[in-house]
Order: structure tokens, then C-alpha cells, then sequence
């Protein structure tokens, strides 16, 4: 391999890399839903989508920078989610009917109600923020004059990525630290159980859902700087979600920062060395391959290490 | 009487086209049957076998991409997409079931919902054999008059029909409901979960496909984005049966004539036409939380609520 | 001859934890097997492990000599093993006879003869008057006594019972184990798992015992119930018989 190749292949692991920052954040709202609700939220990205129109006009109308509309935003869904769970899903859970897959197909409306009035406010045209800092990167040979290959950091993506594992972090914190992230892991561990603790299951999960919601929301005020946006780009981010899911073992959070991670680099090569137009297939065959090769997901991988079987 | 009615009910539909009506009348009705064709078959699989599909995009589109082309690149007629498309279909299925089977429940659902993304994205790029997101037209057309399209969809609609109805009163209609209600217990009874399940999968997805084929040969043009679409596809066969009612024989009928009328009325609207998806979604999450069991399956409960049924 | 039911040195393992342990025991042709221990004892993952939901991380199952571990529930039931299931597994939304016509088809060439050999078996287990019922809504001893009648349409020659008798009322007992005696005199073999002591002592040929896991005692319902070993495992609770 010659210099250039290496560095297209460092510069694309970087790039990769970055993305499943992101992409683990939005993994882990949904699989946190999935855990505790046992169902699976099918308008995450329109959910994100929603979040990223709110950072979008935050900037334009009150020059408020992405990076700290996070504060704004991410408490806004934090409610929107809840009031989704009281006032939609709640309702369903206690709906007799032939097919469970209801409360799902119930998301899927929601996803569709939410992007087609993106599309009637906004229209459908796609938008960037204009950030100053936009295109601004760190360069290798600035701090390394003699290096044989040129690599380069972008500044947005990294502040992105930097955020996002901050997010990450403090989420740990409260999930393991605090009651309230106790009683939700105990929720999503064993239901019964944790209702003849007295954990309030109703209440862990509106806080779930709007945990969920806010996190995704999170990663659109941080997908803002660096991406454009459109009304549609909810469903690509649902599924995106979900691949995740599958690929680091459902409802395990771990699981979802290893997937975002491995899928933010598998598409990042495929758009590399197959072609750009290719990468959503690089996402799916993945996917499958998962599915047909690790039905745990990376977290049944996890776990039978740890327990040397 | 009830006996009879489902003769009585093709008896007046062959005679349709001699009433007169309108062409544009005749499309609407030539789209409703098309679209009951595509609910029952979903209805087979998940109402009946409990195998949600958020994915019958994937087969509608590979009936569809079947016969286009098999015009586009081979020069034969379009025609053959339909009988092409059983074989077609049903190897699909059994790859597609290999992959997703394995999967309960909305996992089931949401990795048939990425196998529909996966076709269509394969479509788009896979240019030299489908031109991408041009398309393929075809520009001969059969028929100018509705007429044949009318009875040809209508043919399809009756096999369906008769296909579902025979299978669901039959061992495998038994064993398709054991799977929904219960896939441990039916398991332990002897039931082998899988190979029913791909059975259902494969029956459905060769009726969706008929419909798929028969649509390229109707409409004259298809692209990736029109027959593999998520929500124009695969979520409107869901609401079809959920209106119509779900695991009932007529359940995906009723609810084709209600989705398409509605699609169509919407699309007149002035203005809010650009908003029908809004309209189908709130349409969808009223449906769920008031009548979860369809116009046909919660019948008595509509009587009752417009004040016809009798008070117990 | 042959036992019908060789359980050698059989083990599962849950990630570290042992939920059977090394148990072996034999169930012969024609008899009633109970299988009691204190609750946690590894009844129902033993029942698991039989009827193939979950594969053994150690040792074999023979069934009429033949191995059976590793093969799919569905596979094990069709050589001649039923179950039923602890919490009831009735298939909700079918009617009573629909439910035992679905197993039945196991063994049936066709509806109708499927549709005859149920309407039989609802008259032997005595629930002919619930046949045109949903399921779902039958009350509790009713739903257990459907989950015997739906295992005994698949024609088994051993019946695996889990809890058959739990919750039910005095009355619904009485039904119930006069079933059972009637499903022994028509040949079939019974291994049943019961916290029932009375009942159990009554019926059983045999008793094997578990606790933790592991097996701590098999004998006659006498010889069980003056083991210091299982008196012991059911200190705290009721004592046995």
C-alpha cells in the first residue's frame, strides 16, 4: 500500500469513526425505549428530524449555535416524548386487539404525521446551517511538519463526537448512579420485579421515553453543523436506529455505542471503496449479516466473555 | 343467503364494465382491487400466521420489476411478468424468510421493513438492469380501454380470495393461528414453527407479486421509488387490513375501497392534498386506539356506537 | 426392556448458573413419575429440556432408546412426547375445539377426522359443554384441563403435566385427577410436576425429588416422603404429605 492509500484509509476510519459517535447516541435512546416499553419506536428520526428543524430555526431566528441549543432543545423533547407516551402509546397499551405489533405500527403513524408537517411548514427543500465554523479542520502536518501522509480532523465533527461521548458518560452516570436510572434498568430488566419493589413502572416509562427522545433530540442539534436537513431524513434515521439495535444486541446500551461505532465505520468504507450511492446497502447487508450471524447482537458477545462460556 | 354472497358479489363485479361507467370511475376500481389483492395477501401472513410485515414493498416491487424487465431487457411482453413472477416470488420469500424468520414479533416487522429499503436502494443503483431511478416505460400499451385490465386484476382478486379461504379453513389455516396465538405452544404441539411461517411467507409474497406485476403492465411506467416505497407500499397494506379488519376474509377488501376512495378524495382537496400523509397517519393512530379490529371486525361496536345495535 | 424416558447426567447451565445439575433418572412404560422440589428446584427448565426448548448443556435424553436432545420441540412431539405448560398456553382468540383440533392434526389425514378426534378427547377431559368458547375466556381449572385435553390430541405416549392442578378449587381437582387416572388406564405414561403434596402422593408410582438443581431423591411416595434429605428441603414450607 502506498502513502495516498493508507491515508484514504486512516481519513475514512476517522470519518467513520466520528459518525458512530453520533449514531451511537441515537442507537442508545432507541434501545433504551426497547428495553424498558418492549416496543419499538419507529418515529426516532422523525423524532430527531423535529429536534433538528427546532436547532435549525433556533440559529437562523436567534443566532443561538447548535452546540448550545443542545440545552434548549434536548429538554423540549425530553417533553414531547413524555407527551407522546401519556397521551398515544399509553392509550394502546391497554387496547385489546389480534396483532401486539400495534403499539409499533402506531409509531410508524406518528413518524408519518410528524415528517409530512415538516414538509407542509418547511417544504421539502433541503438545508444547512450556515455555521461559521462549518469547514474549518486540524490539520496533521500543522502539528507534525515531517508526517509522511496528510490526515485532517474536522473541527464540527469533532466537537460533534466530543459532545456526544460527554452525553454518553453522564447518561451512565444517572442510569447507574442515581434511583431514578436504577428503577428505569430495573424496569427494562424484569418488569414484575420491579413493580414488587414499588418501582412507579408507569412513570419509568414516560421518563424513558422522554430519556429516548431527548437523546436523539440531542444528536440532531449535534448532526446540525455538520449535515443537512430535510423533512424525509427521519425515516433513514429510524432505520439507521434500528440496525443498530439489532447489531449491538436489543436493549443493551453498551451494545448500541459497539454498533454505532462498527456502523458508522462499515458505511463510512462502503461510500469510500464502493461508491456513495452504496453505503445505505452496506448499512443493510450488515444488518443482515447480523441478524444471521449474531442474533444476540454485539452484546451476546459481551456477555458470554464475561461469563467464560 | 350469506352463503351465496360472495358468487353474487363477482357476478355483479364482471358485469361492472357494462354499466357505463366513466374511465376514471373504472381506475379507481381497477386500484381498489388491486389493493384488495395486496391486503389479503398481507392479511394471510399477518393476521392469520401473526407475522407482521412492515416489508411487502420487497415483494410488490420485485413482481413489478419482473415483468418491466423482462420487457426492458429481453423485449417479451410484459405479460409474463405475472406467471414469471410466481417462481420469482417465491424464491424471494424463502431467502427473505431464511433471513427474517429467526425474528419474533416487531423485529420480524422492522427486518422486513429493511428488506423492502434494501430492494429499493439495490434498484436505484443497480442501473444497467432497472436504469436506476429513471425507470422503465413501457411504450406499448395493450389496451387503451380498462376494460381487460378490469377482469385481468379481477381474476387475480377471486384466485386470491379463494387461495386465502381455502388455506385458512384448512390444517395450514389451523397451524397459521396456532403460530399467532401462541409460537411456544405451538411448537410443543408438534407444529414446525418454521417451515409454516415460510409457507405463509412465500404464499404472500407470490400474491403480492401477481399484483406487483399486474401493476407494471397497468400503469405503463415503474421506478424504485414509486413500487419499493415505504410508506406508499408497505404502510398502506398495513392500514388497508387495519381499517378493513384484520384475519378477516373480507376485512382487506373493505379496506382497500375505503383507503383508495380516501386517497383520492384527500388528493382533490385543494391544498391540503400536499397533506394526505398527515391525514392517513392521524387516520392510523385514531384507528389503533378506537377500532382496533377494523371496519369489518369491530362491526357490532360501530352499530352499537351509531346507535343500531341491540342493548345487552 | 427399555425405560421409556432415560435422563442421563442431564445439565443446564444459565450463563454460570446451574438451573440442573447431573440429574438422571428413568421414567418406565405405564407409570405416573411425580417430580416435586421446593420451588426454583429446576422442575420446569427439566421440562424444557425434555420437550427440546432448550438444548442440555451436558448429558442425554433417550426416548425409547433413542436420543432426543438437540432435536426442536416440534420434532420431539411428533416421536410421541406432549406437554403442558405451567402458565396455561391456550391459543387465546380459537374457540375450545379449535384449540384441540390444531393439535390433533398432528396424527389426522384430514379436517374431519382431525374435528372427530378432538370432539373425542373434549368428552374424555370433559369439556364437550366449552367447546364453542374462546379460550381466552374460560376460568383457570378449565384453561389447565384444555392445555391436557390439547397435549393428549397429539396422541403422546408420554405426557409431560406442569402444575396441572395448581390453583385450582376442590371441586376442579377432583375432575382433574380423575383425568389423569383415566389418561393412565389408556396406557399413556405420565411424568407431572406438582406442589401438591397429597395429590401427587396419591396418584404417583414414583416420586423424584429435586432441590437446587440437583436430584436428592427418587423412590416410591413413601420411601420420598421419610427421606431426612427431602424433609429437610422442605423445611419452611408445608411439610410433605
Amino acid at each position: 500500500m502506498d502513502a495516498v492509500a493508507i491515508e484514504v484509509f486512516l481519513q475514512t476510519l476517522i470519518s467513520g469513526l466520528l459518525l458512530g459517535g453520533l449514531y451511537a447516541l441515537i442507537g442508545i435512546g432507541m434501545t433504551l425505549i426497547m428495553g424498558v416499553m418492549k416496543i419499538i419506536n419507529l418515529a426516532h428520526g422523525e423524532l430527531m428530524m423535529v429536534a433538528m428543524y427546532m436547532a435549525y430555526w433556533l440559529f437562523v431566528l436567534f443566532h443561538i449555535d447548535p452546540y448550545i441549543s443542545v440545552f434548549i432543545v434536548a429538554p423540549v423533547m425530553f417533553f414531547f416524548g413524555m407527551a407522546i407516551q401519556r397521551f398515544l402509546i399509553n392509550p394502546v397499551l391497554r387496547v385489546e386487539s389480534i396483532l401486539p405489533e400495534n403499539q409499533v405500527i402506531l409509531t410508524v403513524g406518528i413518524g408519518m404525521v410528524l415528517a409530512n408537517l415538516a414538509t407542509l411548514f418547511f417544504t421539502s427543500d433541503y438545508r444547512s446551517t450556515p455555521v461559521k465554523y462549518a469547514s474549518d479542520a486540524w490539520y496533521l502536518s500543522d502539528y507534525w511538519r515531517d508526517s509522511p501522509i496528510e490526515l485532517s480532523l474536522s473541527v464540527p465533527w469533532t466537537v460533534s463526537f466530543t459532545i456526544s461521548v460527554v452525553i454518553t458518560v453522564a447518561l451512565w452516570f444517572f442510569l447507574t448512579k442515581t434511583d431514578t436510572g436504577k428503577s428505569i434498568r430495573a424496569t427494562a430488566q424484569d418488569l414484575e420485579a420491579a413493580m414488587l419493589m414499588g418501582v412507579n413502572v408507569e412513570r419509568m416509562r414516560l421518563v424513558t421515553f422522554g430519556l429516548g427522545a431527548a437523546l436523539v433530540g440531542a444528536a440532531g442539534c449535534l448532526f446540525i453543523p455538520i449535515y443537512y436537513l430535510y423533512p424525509a431524513l427521519g425515516g433513514r434515521f429510524t432505520l439507521i436506529a434500528f440496525v443498530i439495535t439489532i447489531l449491538g444486541g436489543l436493549g443493551s446500551t453498551v451494545g448500541a455505542i459497539i454498533g454505532g461505532l462498527i456502523l458508522g465505520v462499515f458505511e463510512s468504507m462502503t461510500a469510500t471503496y464502493v461508491g456513495m450511492g452504496w453505503a445505505p446497502v452496506g448499512r443493510f447487508l450488515i444488518f443482515i449479516a447480523a441478524l444471521i450471524f449474531l442474533p444476540g447482537g454485539v452484546a451476546s458477545l459481551l456477555r458470554s466473555r464475561r461469563l467464560g462460556k | 343467503m350469506k352463503r351465496y354472497a360472495p358468487y353474487i358479489i363477482v357476478v355483479l363485479l364482471a358485469l361492472l364494465p357494462f354499466s357505463g361507467l366513466s374511465t376514471y370511475m373504472m381506475h379507481i376500481i381497477i386500484l381498489m382491487i388491486m389493493w384488495s389483492v395486496i391486503g389479503m395477501a398481507w392479511n394471510l401472513l399477518g393476521g392469520y400466521c401473526g407475522q407482521v410485515s412492515f416489508g411487502h414493498a420487497a415483494f410488490f416491487g420485485v413482481g413489478a420489476y419482473t415483468a418491466g424487465i423482462l420487457y426492458f431487457k429481453l423485449g417479451i411482453s410484459a405479460w409474463w411478468g405475472i406467471p414469471l413472477s410466481v417462481v420469482v416470488l417465491a424464491l424471494e420469500a424463502l431467502v427473505i424468510g431464511f433471513i427474517c424468520l429467526r425474528l419474533r414479533g416487531p423485529f420480524f416487522a422492522l427486518a422486513t421493513l429493511a428488506m423492502g429499503e434494501v430492494l429499493r436502494v439495490t434498484a436505484e443503483n443497480l442501473r444497467d438492469f432497472t436504469q436506476g431511478t429513471l425507470g422503465i416505460l413501457i411504450k406499448e400499451r395493450t389496451w387503451v380501454e380498462k376494460t381487460w385490465y378490469y377482469y385481468i386484476i379481477l381474476a387475480i382478486a377471486v384466485l386470491t380470495y379463494i387461495v386465502v379461504k381455502k388455506i385458512i379453513e384448512s390444517k395450514l389455516g389451523y397451524y397459521f393461528v396456532a403460530i399467532r396465538e401462541d409460537q411456544d405452544a405451538a411448537e410443543s404441539l408438534g407444529i414446525n414453527t418454521t417451515l409454516y411461517k415460510t409457507i405463509a411467507l412465500v404464499i404472500s409474497a407470490v400474491l403480492t407479486g401477481l399484483a406487483g406485476a399486474f401493476y407494471t403492465n397497468y400503469m405503463g411506467y415503474i421506478d424504485p421509488e414509486v413500487v419499493f416505497a415505504l410508506h406508499d407500499i408497505s404502510i398502506i397494506t398495513i392500514m388497508i387490513v387495519m381499517v378493513g379488519g384484520v384475519a378477516t376474509y373480507w376485512g382487506p377488501v373493505v379496506g382497500a375501497g375505503i383507503m383508495v376512495v380516501l386517497a383520492e378524495w384527500i388528493r382533490s382537496l385543494p391544498r391540503i392534498g400536499t397533506a394526505h400523509q398527515t391525514l392517513f397517519g392521524v387516520l392510523l393512530i385514531l384507528i389503533i386506539i378506537f377500532l382496533p379490529n377494523g371496519v369489518v371486525g369491530d362491526f357490532s361496536k360501530i352499530k352499537r356506537a351509531l346507535g343500531f345495535g341491540r342493548k345487552v | 426392556m427399555t425405560p421409556l424416558l432415560e435422563i442421563k447426567r442431564v445439565s443446564r447451565f444459565f450463563g454460570g448458573l446451574a438451573a440442573v445439575m447431573d440429574v438422571s433418572f428413568n421414567v418406565n412404560k405405564g407409570e405416573i413419575v411425580g417430580l416435586i422440589g421446593p420451588n426454583g428446584a429446576g422442575k420446569t427448565t427439566l421440562f424444557n429440556v425434555i420437550n427440546g426448548f432448550y438444548k442440555p448443556s451436558r448429558g442425554d435424553i433417550l426416548f425409547k432408546g433413542q436420543r432426543i436432545s438437540g432435536l426442536k420441540p416440534h420434532r420431539i412431539c411428533r416421536l410421541g412426547i406432549a406437554r403442558t405448560f405451567q402458565v396455561v398456553k391456550p391459543l387465546q382468540r380459537m374457540t375450545v375445539l379449535d384449540n384441540v383440533v390444531a393439535s390433533a392434526f398432528l396424527r389426522s389425514d384430514s379436517k374431519r377426522e382431525a374435528v372427530k378426534k378432538a370432539e373425542e378427547i373434549l368428552e374424555f377431559t370433559g369439556l364437550s359443554s366449552e367447546k364453542d368458547k374462546i379460550s381466552k375466556g374460560l376460568p383457570l381449572g378449565m384453561r389447565k384441563r384444555l392445555e391436557i385435553a390439547r397435549a393428549l390430541a397429539t396422541e403422546p405416549e408420554l405426557l409431560l403435566l406442569d402444575e396441572s392442578f395448581a390453583g385450582l378449587n376442590p371441586t376442579e381437582l377432583v375432575q382433574s385427577i380423575e383425568v389423569i387416572k383415566k389418561i393412565k388406564e389408556r396406557g399413556i405414561t405420565i411424568l407431572i410436576i406438582e406442589h401438591h403434596m397429597k395429590v401427587i402422593m396419591s396418584i404417583s408410582d414414583r416420586v423424584v425429588v429435586l432441590n437446587y438443581g440437583e436430584k436428592i431423591a427418587e423412590g416410591t411416595p413413601e420411601e420420598v416422603s421419610r427421606d431426612p434429605l427431602v424433609i429437610e428441603a422442605y423445611l419452611g414450607e408445608a411439610p410433605a404429605a
